[in-house]
């Protein structure tokens, strides 16, 4: 308690030793004549009890700070994944979900006539204003200089373009026009060729942003563990050194000392490996099924919109080998879509995870066998009978879509509990940590200080 | 690799030894990784695209002086016809964006218009009932593959006989005259298919006689993107239907279309802010029914439905279905063209 000059000194000489000969005189004086005295201590038994005493507490103070700023990292970066990021990206899904469903309800409203079904005006009335109002949180929740930055500004430039050629082909779509056909297909174009592509990219900043923050969170604290193991060891070694040279057993202050670090040691430990646990499991359970099953509902969208242009554009945009255009984007989407759903069933690790995915890829295939009809009727030449068998309220494609859609909700409803539950608890696991580490590791120093001066008073 | 180079370099040398051996690594560098560049450059030579198509060109015109000229009406069946009376149904390519010519009206959800009339007449003949069709629309540049992969019987969509089409497919008989006409806002500066087009952004359809004659002669109009004819087509001057176009045009991204005027009429009959410009149209064309080719009994079979479709003067089918769809936008033609036919 008496020691504060010394405590500090002992740092000083080892760090001067070897560049002190060159000048600097003022306050030379007064580092060697401590240095001097510090030697000097170090040739009796009380100096030297005072100088690893001094040490000790450093030790055990330092291992406290490094515990304290280390896990506070880990617990902000984890905090950050249920606050910030993780919301933010599934906003970023949400934006790109709401796009792609306002452009399959435009073709679906278009195709069923002047009159559009009130349902679907007001499903595309909802997109829009979903992803209006997602756009502007986003843009406010996301630095000027980022990527995501520059994908928000895209996009809130060109969703009004957008809006705008679907009123236009609404209009003359109304008058019995041709023209509003060919307005929808260059909507539909702006849709999948700059709107989404750039919601993709959004999703996919948002998503990595969330990956760095739980790895962040997840780093192993190997400065603390260390700082703890070297604190302990030195305490244990004290010890030793004292039972060696006076038989006693117990040092009531450096007992004390020790059990703190112990104490926090321990409490790092497992508090860390308990919060990368839950946070794994968020990543793996929760994330990598919520961006599988992103991703399939999105393409279940863009493939339900490119049927109904086929309908809308019949061979107006054809691929260079002679095929419709949107039939061929149908294919490809129902493909990848096929294949996401099996390794979101992969994923999922419970009933309530799998089930729906299990009902989502059967409405797929029946949505297939459907679509296949509905193409051989079509090119019979019979369009009103395909048109049903797509738009129409029963045995319909779009009643296999609905189905679909429904149940990949439910799925993505699931998967996000999953990972909030795990996530929150990793969360949790780093709680009180850092403080504690931070008080316990104040006592101990001040415990190892106490059991060296008793020690040392037995010199007086 | 040479970032190390380059920190070996700053260890040894300090100074200006140091920045002149940076330099030099700079350069050894720089040249290594250009030079081949350069050579490669050499090798892939210029475009090649154009020169094929072109080369071709004189060749097929020297055969063909009169593509519009076809096989002698006939009413005879052949294996043509015979196939379309065993699938019951005739397959006739149309368009369906097409105002007034071949357009889904959305009301009625039925195809409309003067080429779809001309379908039915020919399905009447051959099959006796003018509802035995297949419709299939088929864009613009698609109408002669469709025919090659028999996809349709027939195409009777606004196709203008040419030579170089003429070695690709079988014609009938014309059924319409139209040609090229500049369409542009009532108030553009544009006059017509002159010098007023200079620095203007012109739209046409891929692969229609439009694009090929702003080819031959733009008067410095901008009508190519920049990867036509390839996958990465940006379809801003260069689109899949005429009617993208107009969309176009009232987007303000063109500033005029040049297409056949009975098209052009099409459209400006859905915007009444645009109209044709110049007093007729640049080219005189015949639009007719192709089939594929070879398939004459087919060709003499429908030359033989225009025959009949022209008979009757001023009540003949012909100025029947007119008046009811062209009239309005393309006032003043008195009948048909009349039909040529091969001598031999």
């Amino acid at each position: 308690m008496t020691y504060p000059p010394s405590g500090t000194a002992p740092r000083e000489p080892g760090t001067d030793r070897s560049s002190a000969p060159v000048t600097v005189p003022a306050q030379r004086g007064g580092v060697r004549t401590a240095a001097e005295r510090l030697r000097a201590a170090a040739t009796t038994e009380p100096g030297r009890l005072r100088i690893a005493g001094a040490a000790l507490a450093l030790l055990v103070v330092a291992f406290g700070a490094v515990t304290f700023l280390e896990i506070s990292g880990r617990a902000s970066s984890a905090d950050d994944v249920v606050t910030r990021s993780q919301p933010l990206s599934a906003d970023a899904a949400r934006i790109y979900r709401s796009l792609a469903d306002a452009d399959t309800m435009a073709a679906s409203g278009f195709l069923a006539g002047a009159q559009e079904p009130p349902d679907v005006l007001a499903r595309y009335d909802a997109d829009i204003k979903e992803a209006s109002r997602l756009l502007v949180e986003a843009a406010a929740s996301t630095d000027a200089s980022t990527s995501s930055h520059r994908e928000i500004t895209t996009l809130s430039e060109q969703l009004p373009e957008y809006t705008g050629l679907v009123e236009r082909a609404r209009a003359n779509n109304r008058q019995g026009l041709p023209l509003g056909g060919a307005y929808l297909r260059y909507a539909n174009q702006k849709m999948t060729a700059e709107l989404l592509p750039a919601a993709e990219r959004l999703y996919a900043a948002e998503t990595g942003r969330l990956a760095a923050d739980s790895a962040d969170a997840r780093q192993f604290p190997f400065l603390s563990l260390g700082a703890g193991v070297v604190a302990l060891a030195a305490l244990v070694w004290m010890q030793r050194r004292n039972y060696r040279r006076t038989n006693r057993v117990f040092n009531h202050g450096l007992l004390a000392a020790t059990a703190a670090a112990a104490v926090v040691l321990l409490w790092l430990a497992v508090g860390h490996t308990l919060a990368r646990a839950d946070l794994r499991s968020a990543t793996v359970h929760g994330q990598e099924s919520l961006d599988v099953l992103n991703k399939a509902r999105i393409n279940s969208l863009k493939a339900r919109s490119n049927e109904n242009l086929t309908l809308v554009a019949r061979g107006a945009v054809l691929t260079p080998d002679g095929t419709d255009q949107y039939e061929t984007d149908y294919s490809t989407g129902m493909k990848e879509l096929g294949a996401q759903l099996r390794s979101a069933e992969e994923l999922a690790d419970d009933l309530t995870g799998s089930e729906p995915v299990g009902r989502a890829i059967d409405s797929v295939s029946e949505w297939q066998e459907r679509h296949k009809k509905a193409r051989t009727t079509d090119d019979r030449g019979e369009y009103d009978s395909a048109l049903q068998q797509i738009i129409g309220p029963e045995n319909s494609t779009g009643q296999s879509f609905e189905r679909v859609d429904d149940a990949l909700e439910k799925a993505l409803a699931h998967e996000q509990d999953e990972f909030d539950a795990a996530a929150e608890d990793g969360r949790g696991a780093l709680g009180g940590l850092p403080i504690g580490a931070a008080v316990l590791a104040v006592l101990g120093a001040a415990a190892a200080v106490v059991g060296v001066n008793r020690r040392l008073s037995e010199y007086r | 690799m040479t970032r190390v180079k380059n920190r070996a370099a700053r260890g040894r040398l300090h100074g200006w030894g140091g920045v002149t051996g940076m330099a030099v690594a700079c350069v050894v560098t720089a040249s290594l990784t250009l030079l081949p560049l350069a050579h490669g450059d050499g090798t892939f030579g210029g475009r090649s695209a154009g020169h094929d198509a072109s080369a071709s060109m004189p060749d097929r015109a020297e055969t063909c002086k009169d593509p519009e000229a076809s096989v002698p009406a006939s009413d005879a069946d052949g294996p043509s016809i015979e196939k379309i009376k065993q699938r019951g149904k005739l397959i006739a390519g149309v368009d369906q964006n097409s105002f007034q010519w071949g357009y889904r009206n959305p009301e009625s959800r039925t195809l409309e218009g003067f080429d779809i009339d001309l379908v039915r007449a020919i399905a009447e003949d051959i099959l006796g009932d003018r509802d035995a069709v297949i419709f299939r629309a088929i864009p613009t540049n698609q109408r002669i593959a469709a025919l090659e992969h028999d996809k349709v019987d027939v195409v009777v969509r606004t196709m203008t006989i040419n030579c170089e089409r003429a070695g690709q497919v079988a014609f009938s008989t014309a059924y319409f005259q139209a040609g090229q006409q500049v369409l542009a806002p009532k108030e553009s500066s544009i006059e017509g298919y002159d010098k007023s087009l200079k620095g203007k952004r012109v739209c046409t359809a891929e692969g229609s006689t439009a694009y090929d004659a702003l080819n031959e002669e733009s008067f410095g109009a901008v009508f190519r993107d920049e990867h036509d004819e390839t996958g990465l087509d940006e379809d801003l001057l260069t689109v899949p239907n005429q009617l993208d176009c107009l969309v176009r045009l009232q987007l303000g991204e063109v500033d005029a279309v040049v297409t056949d005027n009975a098209l052009a009429a099409g459209q400006a009959a859905q915007d009444p802010a645009v109209e044709l410009k110049g007093d007729k149209p640049f080219t005189t064309e015949y639009y007719g029914v192709a089939a594929k080719l070879g398939a004459d009994d087919l060709v003499a079979r429908v030359n033989h439905v225009l025959d009949d479709y022209r008979r009757g003067g001023d009540d003949s089918p012909w100025m029947t279905s007119y008046r009811e769809w062209l009239a309005t936008g393309l006032p003043g033609i008195t009948g048909p063209p009349a039909p040529k036919y091969r001598s031999n």
